[in-house]
C-alpha cells in the first residue's frame, strides 16, 4: 500500500501546489481590494472572511457576497479568480482520474494488493506458477485438503478462471510473468511459510528460472518442476530440483505398466484414483504389435519403453526425416485408412494416437476402429477443454498430460513415501505384485482407500518413540491392533517401511520398529484415526502390547504401585 | 544544479525567514506583528510541504514531518487570529497576540530544523 500511496503523492504534487498558489493569490486579492460596508464606509476584508469566501467560491458553491455586497472592483476580482480556481480544481481532479486509469498504476495497485494478501497468510503454503490444466487440478486437490496455495500465471484468462472457480480457501493470484524475480519475491518465494515451489508453466525456460530462484533462496525447500525436454530435465536435476516430471515419460511408463504388469497398474490405480472403478479392466489381451501415430517427444518416450520391453511397434509420422524416425516408419498423419493399412493395422493389437493435435488423434482412433473394431485404443489429449469429446469417443485409455502431472505432484506432496513405494513396486516380480494387490483388496473390502505415513519420531508419535527409546520394543503388528480390543485388527496394511536408505516391501508384522522409521500404510479411512490413538497415547500403546489397562495420574499410579507391592509381600512369605 | 532541490531550498528558507519576520518583535505588542507576514508564511510553508510529499528517502520523510509541524503551528496561529478578530468579544488582546506569536515561534523552530537538515544533506551529498 505504501508504494501506491507514494506514487499518488508524487504525481499529485504539481496539482496541489497549483491549488495552494491559486487560493493564496485569490485570498490576498480580496484582502487588498478596498470595499464598502452597508453604511458606505470604506472597508477591507480580513483574511478570515477572505478565506471563507474563496473556500466556497473556488469549488463554485457560492453562498453570496459577504460580509457586505461587493464593489465593482471586488466583483471583477471574483470573476477572474473564479475561473482560476475552477481550472486548478479541474486539473487536480483530472490528474487523479488519469492516474487511476493508467495501466501502470493499476498494475502497481494489483501487485500491492497481492503482496498484502501474501503477507496475511499465516500458514504454510505452496507457490504454484502456471494455472493451466495441471495447476488447476493441483490447486483444487490441495484446497480440498485445506492446504493453502498462491498462484502466478501470465495469462489473465486463467487468473480470471481461478477467481470464478469454486475454491474453499482464498487463493491469492497474480497475472504476471513468473520468470521475473520481482514477481516471485512478491509471491512469497522468500517467505519462510512457503514450503514448496511448483513450476508448472508450459515454458521450460520459465520453469528453470523459478526452480533456480527457489533453490538459491532456500536450498532445502521442495521444488517440483514439469519439463518438456531432456535438456531441461538434466539442467533441473543439476541443481537439486526435488522432483522433475515429464508428462510423456510418465505416461509412457504408465502405459508399459498396463501392458506388461497389469497387477502393478491396478495397485497404482487403486491408490492414485480411489474413486476410480478399476474392476473392469478393458486391456485384456495386449500382447502383439502396436501402431503409434506421431514420433515427437511422446513417440520417442514410447519407443524407448517398447524397445526395452521387446514390444513391436510401427510408427506413422508426417516428417520422419526431420524427427529422426526409426526404419520402417510410415509417412503420413494416420487419419486416412490407407496410411493405417500400410502400417499393418489389421494385424496390430492396438493403436496409440499420439500427435499434438486433438482432432487428428480422434480421427485416427475412429478410422482405425472402423478398420478393426477390437483394437485397443490409446489417445493423447492435448487440450483440457476437449475432455467431453474424448470421453464420447469411448477410447480405452486417454493420456491427459495435465492430469498426469497434477496427480503425480499431488502424490509427492501428500505422501512422499508413496513415490518410493511405486519405484520399488516396479522392481517386484508379478507374483509379489499380485499378493500385494490381494492384500490391499482384502483390507479395503468395498471401502474407499486412504494412504498415510507414520514416522517414529518424537513429534509424530510420542508414545511409540518413548517406548522404543526406553527399551520396550514395539512390533509393526502392534500398530494394526484395534486400541478398543487388542484381539481385533484395524483395516490397515503396511505397504513399505523406510529405514535410512533401505526399503522393506511387504513388511512382516513381527518386524521390530526403530526410531526414525517411516511406515507407509494403506487402508480404510477410520483405521488411521485408531492408529494415531495408539502411537500418541502411552496407555493405549501399553494396553495393545501387554493387554493391561493401567490407570494413569499421580494418585492412581501411586495407589497401583502400592497395591502391587502389597501383593508381592503377600506372595513372598 | 537540480531544479527540484533549488525550489525546495528556496521555499523552506523563505518559510523560515517570513515566519521569523512575523515572530520578531515584542510578543504582546499587536502592532509588531503583521498579518500579511503570517499569511505568506503559511502559504510558503504549505508549498514546501507539498514539494516533499511522496519523497521515499529517509531525509525526505523527516523533512515532510518537520514542515508538517510548522504548517500545523502556523494554521493554529491563524485560527487563533481569526478567533480573536471575529468570535472573541474582546477583539485582539495582547494576551491572544502573545499566544499567536508563541505558536509561530514553535513553527520557527520546526522550520529551523528543516533548514538544518537541508544544510546537513547538502554538505553530506557531494555531487
Amino acid at each position: 500500500m505504501e508504494h501506491v500511496f507514494y506514487l499518488l503523492l508524487r504525481r499529485l504534487r504539481a496539482p496541489i501546489i497549483l491549488v495552494i498558489i491559486v487560493y493564496a493569490i485569490s485570498i490576498l486579492g480580496f484582502v487588498l481590494i478596498p470595499g464598502q460596508d452597508d453604511q458606505g464606509n470604506p472597508y477591507r476584508m480580513d483574511f478570515g472572511n477572505a478565506f471563507y469566501f474563496v473556500s466556497f467560491m473556488g469549488p463554485t458553491i457560492g453562498f453570496g457576497e459577504i460580509p457586505y455586497p461587493f464593489t465593482p472592483m471586488q466583483r471583477a476580482w471574483t470573476t477572474f479568480t473564479l475561473y482560476l480556481c475552477v481550472i486548478s480544481w479541474l486539473y487536480s481532479i483530472g490528474t487523479i482520474f488519469a492516474l487511476l486509469q493508467e495501466s501502470n498504476f493499476r498494475r502497481v495497485i494489483r501487485r500491492t494488493g497481492f503482496a498484502g494478501r501474501i503477507r496475511w497468510i499465516r500458514e504454510p503454503f505452496y507457490l504454484v506458477c502456471g494455472y493451466g490444466v495441471t495447476g488447476n487440478r493441483l490447486v483444487h486437490s490441495l484446497d480440498a485438503r485445506g492446504i493453502q496455495t498462491v498462484v502466478v500465471d501470465i495469462e489473465q484468462r486463467l487468473i480470471d478462471q481461478l477467481d470464478a472457480d469454486k475454491i474453499g480457501l482464498s487463493v491469492p493470484c497474480l497475472c504476471e510473468d513468473a520468470a521475473d524475480p520481482d514477481v516471485l519475491a512478491l509471491a512469497g518465494i522468500r517467505s519462510d511459510l512457503c514450503i514448496g515451489v511448483l513450476a508448472l508453466t508450459n515454458d521450460d525456460h520459465t520453469n528453470l528460472t523459478i526452480a533456480i530462484d527457489s533453490k538459491l533462496v532456500k536450498p532445502n525447500r521442495l521444488v517440483i518442476s514439469r519439463t518438456q525436454s531432456k535438456e531441461t530435465t538434466d539442467n533441473l536435476a543439476s541443481f537439486g530440483t526435488d522432483y522433475i516430471i515429464d508428462p510423456f515419460e510418465t505416461f509412457a511408463d504408465h502405459l508399459i505398466l498396463i501392458l506388461k504388469d497389469p497387477y502393478k497398474h491396478l495397485i497404482h490405480e487403486l491408490i492414485v484414483n480411489p474413486h476410480h472403478n478399476v474392476s473392469t479392466n478393458p486391456h485384456q489381451d495386449t500382447t502383439g504389435r502396436w501402431v503409434i501415430c506421431g514420433y515427437g517427444r511422446f513417440g520417442k518416450a514410447l519407443e524407448s519403453r517398447f524397445k526395452a520391453n521387446n514390444i513391436d511397434a510401427t510408427f506413422i509420422e508426417v516428417d520422419p526425416k526431420m524427427r529422426n524416425a526409426p526404419e520402417g516408419t510410415i509417412l503420413g498423419v494416420g487419419t486416412e485408412a490407407d496410411t493405417l493399412l500400410e502400417a499393418g493395422i489389421e494385424n496390430a493389437v492396438g493403436i496409440i494416437a499420439g500427435t499434438a493435435d486433438d482432432a487428428d488423434n480422434l480421427s485416427i482412433i475412429i478410422t482405425a476402429r472402423n478398420i478393426k473394431p477390437e483394437l485397443v485404443t490409446v489417445a493423447r489429449q492435448n487440450l483440457g477443454a476437449n475432455k467431453p469429446v474424448f470421453n464420447a469417443a469411448d477410447v480405452n485409455l486417454i493420456m491427459q498430460s495435465g492430469r498426469i502431472i497434477a496427480d503425480a505432484i499431488y502424490m509427492h506432496i501428500r505422501t512422499p513415501l508413496l513415490m518410493d513405494f511405486f519405484n520399488h513396486l516396479r522392481q517386484c516380480d508379478e507374483q509379489q505384485a499380485r499378493q500385494i494387490l490381494l492384500d490391499i483388496t482384502a483390507t479395503l473390502q468395498q471401502f474407499e482407500l486412504n494412504v498415510w505415513t507414520i514416522g517414529v519420531t518424537k513429534a509424530e508419535s510420542p508414545a511409540l518413540y518413548d517406548a522404543i527409546r526406553t527399551g520396550h520394543p514395539v512390533k509393526l503388528g502392534s500398530l494394526i491392533k484395534d486400541p478398543r480390543d487388542r484381539q481385533e485388527s484395524v483395516a490397515a496394511l503396511p505397504l513399505v517401511v523406510k529405514r535410512g536408505r533401505e526399503f522393506t516391501m511387504q513388511p512382516p508384522p513381527s518386524m521390530r520398529l526403530q526410531i526414525n522409521d517411516q511406515i507407509l500404510f494403506c487402508g480404510q479411512a477410520p483405521a488411521k484415526m485408531f492408529m494415531l490413538w495408539t502411537i500418541n497415547n502411552h496407555n493405549v500403546l501399553r494396553y495393545i502390547k501387554t493387554g493391561i489397562e493401567r490407570p494413569d495420574g499421580f494418585v492412581w499410579r501411586w495407589l497401583y504401585d502400592k497395591q502391587r507391592k502389597r501383593r508381592k509381600l503377600e506372595q513372598t512369605p | 544544479m537540480n531544479f527540484e532541490k533549488v525550489s525546495f531550498a528556496f521555499f523552506i528558507v523563505l518559510a523560515l525567514t517570513l515566519n521569523f519576520g512575523f515572530f520578531y518583535g515584542e510578543a504582546d505588542k499587536i502592532e509588531h506583528h503583521n498579518v500579511y507576514e503570517l499569511y505568506s508564511a503559511i502559504v510558503v510553508s504549505l508549498i514546501a510541504t507539498v514539494m516533499k510529499l511522496g519523497d521515499r528517502t529517509h531525509m525526505g520523510a523527516v523533512l515532510v514531518a518537520t514542515s508538517l509541524v510548522a504548517d500545523l503551528q502556523l494554521i493554529i496561529a491563524a485560527i487563533t487570529w481569526g478567533y480573536a478578530t471575529h468570535i472573541a468579544e474582546t477583539g485582539m488582546t495582547p494576551h491572544l497576540m502573545s499566544s499567536i506569536v508563541s505558536l509561530s515561534a514553535g513553527a520557527v523552530l520546526a522550520n529551523t530544523t528543516s533548514v538544518i537538515l537541508l544544510i546537513v544533506e547538502t554538505t553530506v551529498v557531494r555531487h
